[in-house]
């Protein structure tokens, strides 16, 4: 299928029009959060909590409420267990890391198997983007909202936090709090990429789009920018792969924004390894020269 | 004498201090006037870092009181009256992604409030703090990219930027070059003086500290001196040995005869 026949479809049916906007959603929210994961060292953490909202989704389906309030409970409660872990003994953060989101995980899953179909598990593990709901899309939506509103009230203090937090301490800036809101934020994302990306996945779109960008720029403000167009571009065209080959669509959109990584990687003009290599034996051509 | 809490900018009450089992600091009391600048030094390891984290907020003692302009320290709320230079300052994280401009604009965001961007009056001031430190040239290289004593340098204009009453120092000179030193020293006695800044410095040159600070400080888990630098220099030669456990020669510099 062209891209062209994509856009007509796109017209024409209006459960893709309701998967196309969750996933540039996705991408734009995954993208902007997603520079303060990494910036703060905790690419580990954040694939930990979105591992974590398992068992809330799963006990949310069971009640029968909106899996956001499970997912959200779930997703906090596993940070805070895995800083009161580290801080009360001699387990490493990493340590508890690994061991509190394989139990929650561990959890959920039994959850799930024990009450329905393994096919509800495994759209939650994986995505399904093109059985986005009405409600779903609004959830995202109001996530995405409250996400980008939270940034923008809050920069200053995120940017200091992440920079320096001793300095921001000595500011009076609550670091725990801001730590741990970064967290609820993280499992907010996480229940609003639920259906694009799915939970296994989610973490790559939270780091992916955000390295290829840091490899891009030199300031925050342009990284943040760059992250989103590069976490949309992510979704939108793996949607048209996961749409046109009916391939799981966290798959395809971490396929894509890993392509994307690989040609900043490579190409990136201040720090892609193809300019440096040329850089540096044309700086050996001149000096043989002289 | 009474009520004159309105001319002390630090007061430290009887503050002690322990890491698990090791005592660090013992029954602590002085004052800081408004207007002083104390030097304040000890041997490795006398606690110099973990009074001035106290008097910070950054720790709290098991027992004592801090009070910073008359408040207590957990009750302080104007933080952007105070400047700090933390001594590991380049602990900060290396990789990220901000130029030596933004980083000294972040002294600002106290007082910035919640609204992100930066007044043109406040852009002036980012420029003449790295002018004081003389780093403007380097203001829009990646703050990872700068040497240890330029990092340093941005982090000494990060706390000048917001103009602060009072300016605590935890040796911001190590790695940083003799003559800048010095400059640097000039500099904060300007401070001191054009706008009555109340300092406080943490270092190890005992020698060259004494000609330009009012005050010095001696602390070794307690306070064993504290006075004038006219005082420090009368006693200083049998004192300061004891206190070291080697000789100390406190040199006269002439800095300012030029
Ligand atoms: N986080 C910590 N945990 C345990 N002990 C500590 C900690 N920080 C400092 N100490 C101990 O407290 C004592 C005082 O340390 P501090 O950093 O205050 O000394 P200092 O006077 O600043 O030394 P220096 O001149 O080397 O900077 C030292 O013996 C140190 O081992
Ligand atoms: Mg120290």
């Amino acid at each position: 299928m062209s891209i062209f026949e994509f856009f007509q479809a796109l017209l024409q049916y209006e459960f893709l029009q309701k998967a196309l906007f969750t996933s540039v959603v996705v991408g734009i929210i995954c993208g902007i959060v997603g520079c303060f994961i990494i910036l703060r060292g905790m690419a580990l953490m954040g694939d930990a909590i979105s591992h974590a909202v398992l068992p809330g989704v799963a006990i949310s389906y069971m009640l029968g409420i909106n899996f956001f309030f499970g997912a959200v409970l779930t997703g906090v409660l596993t940070a805070i267990g895995i800083g009161y872990v580290s801080q009360n003994s001699r387990i490493k953060h990493d340590m508890a890391i690994g061991i509190m989101f394989t139990s929650m995980f561990a959890v959920g899953i039994v959850i799930i198997t024990m009450m329905k179909s393994s096919a509800d598990l495994y759209h939650i593990l994986f995505g399904n983007v093109l059985a986005v709901r009405m409600s779903d899309m609004w959830i995202t939506l109001g996530i995405g909202l409250l996400v980008i509103g939270l940034v923008v009230l809050f920069y200053k203090e995120l940017l200091v936090s992440t920079f320096d937090p001793t300095m921001a301490q000595s500011y009076g800036l609550p670091n725990k709090w801001i730590h741990y809101a970064l967290m609820a934020v993280l499992t907010m994302v996480t229940v609003a990429s639920l259906q694009t990306v799915g939970i296994v996945l989610v973490v790559a779109m939270l780091i992916t789009p955000a390295a290829t960008a840091y490899l891009l720029t030199n300031r925050l403000s342009v990284m943040i920018y760059l992250s989103a167009i590069i976490g949309v571009i992510s979704s939108v065209f793996g949607l048209y792969f996961s749409f046109t080959y009916n391939l799981a669509s966290g798959a395809t959109i971490v396929l894509v924004s890993a392509f994307l990584f690989a040609l900043a990687f490579f190409f990136s003009p201040s720090q892609g390894l193809v300019w440096k290599a040329h850089k540096s034996r044309k700086n050996r051509l001149e000096l043989m020269e002289k | 004498m009474e009520n004159n809490g309105n001319s002390i900018a630090i007061r430290v009450d009887d503050l002690s201090f322990h890491y698990g089992d090791k005592n660090v600091l013992q029954h602590v009391t002085m004052e800081i006037k408004k207007g002083s600048f104390l030097g304040l030094v000890g041997p490795n390891g006398s606690g110099k870092s973990t009074l001035i984290k106290c008097i910070l907020g950054l720790q709290k003692p098991q027992q004592g009181q801090v009070y910073l302009f008359g408040e207590k320290v957990n009750k302080f709320n104007d933080w952007d009256k105070i400047g700090y230079v933390s001594q590991k300052a380049n602990s900060f994280n290396t990789a990220f992604p901000a130029t030596a401009f933004e980083v000294v604009s972040m002294g600002l965001f106290g007082k910035v409030g919640l609204f992100r961007f930066l007044k043109p009056s406040d852009k002036k001031k980012v420029w003449d703090a790295l002018k004081s430190v003389n780093m403007d040239k380097s203001a829009h290289q990646n703050i990872g990219e700068l040497s240890g004593g330029q990092q340093q340098r941005i982090f000494i204009a990060r706390a000048l930027v917001s103009d602060p009453e009072l300016l605590i120092l935890d040796e911001p000179t190590v790695g940083v070059d003799t003559e800048s030193t010095e400059s640097f020293y000039k500099m904060l006695k300007d401070l001191h003086h054009d706008n009555n800044m109340t300092l406080v410095l943490v270092t190890h040159d005992v020698g060259v500290m004494t000609s330009y600070v009012t005050d010095v400080a001696c602390l070794n888990k307690q306070v064993h001196f504290h006075g004038n630098t006219k005082e420090f220099e009368e006693s200083s030669s049998d004192k300061m040995s004891a206190f070291y456990g080697h000789h100390v020669h406190v040199l006269h510099h002439d800095h300012e005869q030029k």
